[in-house]
Parts: C-alpha cells; sequence; structure tokens
C-alpha cells in the first residue's frame, strides 16, 4: 500500500508542479486562435531572437564541450596539486545565481571595469552585444560536460590507454582511439544538457544583453518582452517553441540514455 | 632482446616499492617475477614497460639505455591482469590496434589478425565484442593483440590471476608452447610459485621491494637462498633447528643419536602421499610426507611413537 501512495504523491506532484503550468502555456497561447500566435512567432524580431539564441549556442556548446572534456580529463587523469579545487570551481556555475554572473561581467567588461577600457580603446563592444551574451551562455553551461565525463572516466580507470600506449599509440592516437570513443555516451549526455541549458539562458543574458529589440535580444528575453507589452499569444507561443526543443532534447536524452549501458 | 634493471628503486609516498632492484633477463628466456603482494614485482614489470618510471636507476632493452624511452617506443608488449580489452571494439579490431597504429597495409594487417586468431584459438570470434568472451577468452585476445606487433619483449602481469583454476591451468601450458614457439623474451608476474615453477626457465624471487633470489625452478627449491625463498617456494618445516621441506624428513621405529621422538596425530592419504601430522618432544607439531610403501611399512597409527631423522637440511632456521 504505502507504494501505491508514494508513487500517487510522486505523480500528483509532477502534474501540479510541471505538467500543470506546461498545459496552461499551450491553452493560454492558443486562447485566440492560431492567427495572433502566427503573427507574433513570424515577426521579424521574434525570428531574430531566435536566431541570436541559436547563434549563442553553437559558439558557446562546442566551447563548453572541449573545454569540459579537458577539464574532466586533468582533473581525473593527471595527479596535479590543485585538482580538487579545479574539481569543485567546475560547478561553480551550478552554485551561482545567473544574474550575479551576469553582474560579475558588468564589473569586469564595464566602462569602470577591469577590461572594460581595454577593449573599449580598441573600438570591440562586449558589454550591450552578443560578446557578452555568449560569455554569460558560456559560463553558466560550462559544468554539464565536464560532470557527465568525469564520473565516466573514473570508472572507465587508465588501464586501456596504458594498453594503447604499450601498442605504439601516441598519446593523441589513444585519445582519439580508445578515450573518446569510451566515453561519448557520456559527452554526447553533456552536450545535450548544455545546449538545452544554452537556449533556456536567461538571468545572466537579461543583465549583459541591454534587451535591445531586433539587436540583444535573445527568445528568451523576447518572452519577456512580449509579456510586459500585454502579447500574452506571442510570449505564450515563444514559450511553447522552447517547450518543444525542450521536450525534444528530453526526448533524446532518453533515447541515448539506455545505449549507454549496452 | 635482453632486459637489464640496474640499482632501480621506485617510492609511492611512504611506501618502498623497489629497493635497489638489480637485474638481467636473457634474450629469448622466459622469466616469472614471483614473491607475495606487495613485493614490487608488477612495479618493476611495469617499470621495464614505461609505464612506470623509477626514482633512480636505469633500464637497458637489448643493451640501448631505455629509462626515459616512452612505452609506445619501447617495442614491448604487455598484457594486464584485468585484460584491458577495447571495450567499443571488437576482437578483430582490439587485436589489429596495434597494426593499425603502425600505419601497416590493409590486407597484411588482416592476414595478420587471422593468423593470430587462429594462434589462440579464436577464429570465428573476430566479430565479436569483449563483453560476449568468457574471461580466458579475453585473455587470449589481450595476448593475441600484445603480439600482433611482434614486439621484442612480452611482459605480462599476473596474466591469469583473474582466472579459474581449469582455464589457468590450460593457459599456463599454452604460455610455455607460445615462448618455444617464438622465442620471444617472456616476463610474467605472479604470486604464485606453482603457476611460476611450472612456467619459467628462470624464476626471480621477491620480496619487500627487493630481489632475493634468480635461480631455475630446480635449483629454487632444493637449494634456496634464505628462509623466505624456502617458505615460500614450497612447504618449510623447521626441524631440530634447521628448515627442511615435508619429504626430507625419514621416519623410523628405532632410536639412534641422529632422531627425535615424535608421536602421530593423524595420517592422511593423499593417493600417492601420506601425510603423518606429528608432534614433536618439544610439544611443536609438524608434517612428514612419504611414500604410501614407507607409511605401509612403518604401520603408522595415531598415538603412535616415532623417531625422525632429517635425511638433508636445506637452510639453518
Amino acid at each position: 500500500m504505502p507504494r501505491f501512495s508514494l508513487r500517487g504523491i510522486a505523480v500528483l506532484y509532477l502534474l501540479a508542479v510541471l505538467l500543470g503550468p506546461l498545459a496552461m502555456v499551450f491553452y493560454r497561447a492558443f486562447e485566440r486562435g492560431a492567427q495572433p500566435l502566427w503573427t507574433s512567432l513570424t515577426d521579424p524580431n521574434t525570428i531574430h531572437a531566435f536566431k541570436l539564441t541559436l547563434e549563442i549556442s553553437a559558439i558557446a556548446v562546442p566551447i563548453n564541450t572541449v573545454f569540459g572534456i579537458v577539464c574532466a580529463l586533468a582533473i581525473v587523469r593527471r595527479r596535479f596539486p590543485g585538482a580538487g579545487i579545479v574539481n569543485a570551481i567546475v560547478d561553480l556555475p551550478l552554485a551561482l545565481s545567473p544574474v550575479v554572473v551576469g553582474l560579475m561581467l558588468f564589473l569586469l567588461y564595464g566602462r569602470t571595469g577591469w577590461f572594460g577600457s581595454f577593449f573599449q580603446d580598441h573600438g570591440i563592444q562586449i558589454l550591450f552585444a552578443t560578446p557578452a551574451m555568449v560569455i554569460a551562455t558560456i559560463f553558466v553551461s560550462l559544468p554539464f560536460v565536464a560532470r557527465e565525463v568525469v564520473p565516466t572516466l573514473r570508472e572507465l580507470g587508465d588501464e586501456q590507454e596504458q594498453a594503447a600506449h604499450t601498442l605504439g599509440a601516441s598519446g593523441w592516437q589513444t585519445f582519439w582511439r580508445v578515450t573518446l570513443p569510451s566515453i561519448r555516451w557520456a559527452v554526447v549526455y553533456g552536450v545535450v544538457l548544455t545546449t538545452a541549458r544554452c537556449l533556456g539562458e536567461y538571468g545572466a543574458v537579461a543583465v549583459v544583453s541591454g534587451h535591445i529589440e531586433g539587436k540583444t535580444e535573445t527568445a528568451t528575453l523576447r518572452v519577456q518582452d512580449y509579456y510586459e507589452n500585454f502579447n500574452q499569444s506571442g510570449s505564450y507561443g515563444i514559450a511553447i517553441v522552447l517547450a518543444a526543443i525542450s521536450v525534444i532534447v528530453l526526448l533524446a536524452m532518453t533515447l541515448l540514455r539506455p545505449k549507454e549501458g549496452s | 632482446m635482453s632486459i637489464e634493471v640496474r640499482n632501480v628503486s621506485k617510492r609511492f609516498g611512504s611506501f618502498q616499492a623497489l629497493d635497489d632492484v638489480s637485474l638481467d633477463v636473457d634474450g629469448g628466456s622466459l622469466t616469472a617475477l614471483l614473491g607475495p603482494s606487495g613485493s614490487g614485482k608488477s612495479t618493476l614489470l611495469r617499470i621495464i614497460a614505461g609505464l612506470e618510471h623509477p626514482d633512480v636507476g636505469a633500464i637497458r632493452l637489448a643493451g640501448e639505455d631505455a629509462t626515459v624511452v616512452a612505452p609506445q617506443k619501447r617495442g614491448v608488449g604487455f598484457v594486464f591482469q584485468h585484460y584491458a580489452a577495447f571495450k567499443h571494439m571488437t576482437v578483430r579490431d582490439n587485436v589489429a590496434f596495434g597494426l593499425k597504429i603502425r600505419k601497416q597495409p590493409k590486407d597484411a594487417i588482416e592476414a595478420r589478425v587471422e593468423e593470430l586468431l587462429q594462434l589462440v584459438q579464436l577464429q570465428g570470434f573476430g566479430h565479436r565484442y569483449p563483453a560476449q568472451l568468457s574471461g580466458g577468452q579475453r585473455q587470449r585476445m589481450a595476448l593475441a593483440r600484445a603480439l600482433a606487433p611482434e614486439p621484442k619483449v612480452l611482459l605480462l602481469d599476473e596474466p591469469f590471476g583473474a582466472l579459474d583454476a581449469r582455464v589457468r591451468a590450460e593457459l599456463r601450458v599454452w604460455l610455455r608452447r607460445l615462448h618455444d614457439e617464438t622465442h620471444t623474451t617472456t616476463v610474467f608476474v605472479t604470486h604464485d610459485q606453482e603457476e611460476a615453477m611450472e612456467v619459467a626457465d628462470s624464476v626471480v624471487v621477491m620480496n619487500d621491494g627487493r630481489v632475493e633470489q634468480v635461480a631455475g625452478p630446480r635449483e629454487l627449491y632444493d637449494a634456496p637462498a634464505n628462509e623466505f625463498v624456502m617458505r615460500f617456494v614450497g612447504e618449510a618445516i623447521s626441524f631440530d633447528g634447521s628448515l627442511v621441506r615435508p619429504h626430507d624428513l625419514e621416519l623410523s621405529l628405532e632410536a639412534d643419536e641422529s632422531t627425535r621422538e615424535a608421536q602421530v596425530e593423524r595420517v592422511v592419504h593423499l593417493g600417492f602421499d601420506v601425510r603423518a601430522e606429528l608432534v614433536g618432544d618439544d610439544g611443536r607439531p609438524f608434517v612428514v610426507q612419504l611414500t604410501r610403501d614407507d607409511a605401509e611399512t612403518l604401520e603408522l597409527e595415531p598415538g603412535e611413537i616415532v623417531f625422525v631423522r632429517a635425511k638433508r637440511s636445506r637452510q639453518p632456521a
């Protein structure tokens, strides 16, 4: 009996906290018919916002994938003083509020910030432009690949790599032929999570973007923009697209997960 | 290819794994590194392979200094206790790995892999993944993989340690035969003295990071260099101030100046051998091994008093 009630509680909780609101979003988006929804979604500024989100993700995800793998290799395979600290620092973006991240970038790249004057002197716009948004997104989505790869590498051990060395493989050949294929599902899973985080990022980007419609507005910022301007079907419409992407990402994840075990 | 180890020491934190070890392994020989766990035998093997670096000392392979040469340039084949199979590759790809790294032509690789799979009796298993093989098959695959690039030295780290007794016995015979065919300089690590004696030409007994004795199996058993070797290689009992093997003792029913009195506790028939468990006049129990015929002549019974003489002594106790 307690098993049934436990399951019941879990299902109710999921319904109330996750599925209910999601259903409301869908309902609200279509409340006034498909026409206003379509108009909002095909608005040039909306399309620009989606494009910008994809652009930022397209830069942030590969960078964080490479960094995550290198970082995990450093943490697991190299015994160096301070490896524990590096391991902890990788988790920092998870612990830090994205708004604080945005603020930090403001302090670094603002007019009076450490690097601010340098870039200003060279005519490079960081804040209120794509570079700051990319940096903010990279920062908040940094831990996911490393977090997935570290335990897999630990479990893998280094015997296969040693075997590859004795068979004549260089460090680089060993990485491509032995290490990477062994951790590939962890990497894929990490990339999926990183992508989801990049697409959904709001807080840090909101602080550094300046919110300029059609210029520095990402999809999530566009949702807020529409909402504040009483364009409900518009904001819910974008929310649906973002939610749909998340669902696809989740599905991809569930489909990938079992393969890892076999 | 000969291996020379010169004054090698290695420390892991506060643990002295190797303490000033020197060793010569002749080219073409089959050598066992034998010792209890923690004796430094695996560390020595890994240093020869280049997987560990000595704190001090030097390694020479075929007369050339190899102390700082990377493992991939040493021309050694290494077999790990737990196989270290490439799990994401088929048996065929595992065996072909070293050849692909050397960028050999495709048909040459295929022919060589086929030949090796035949050698290790895994023909027909080429398309399988390591997870679909038994332990013994995996280790044979690992052997084929190590042999593929034709290493000048084959190093095996407790190669049969993870296998059950029957498979282990099979692979021992097989390793011996393989060596007799190829004459590749082979060094293997084991903690099993029987395995060392059965397979190797030359046995290196190690203890506490040092080499205790290097000798052929027979010499090792008959003339152990010290008490540790005596006790580690076969059974040793302390009798009348010296160490002897259980079959070095002779029982009789009459006393003379060279015998000591003992009482029979138990008689165990082991087929050809009989083990008599005795208690000496000093109250210490010990074991004597005698042939069935001798035991029958003496009509050994529990409680009986016998007189024991050492036919030979091997070590002062």
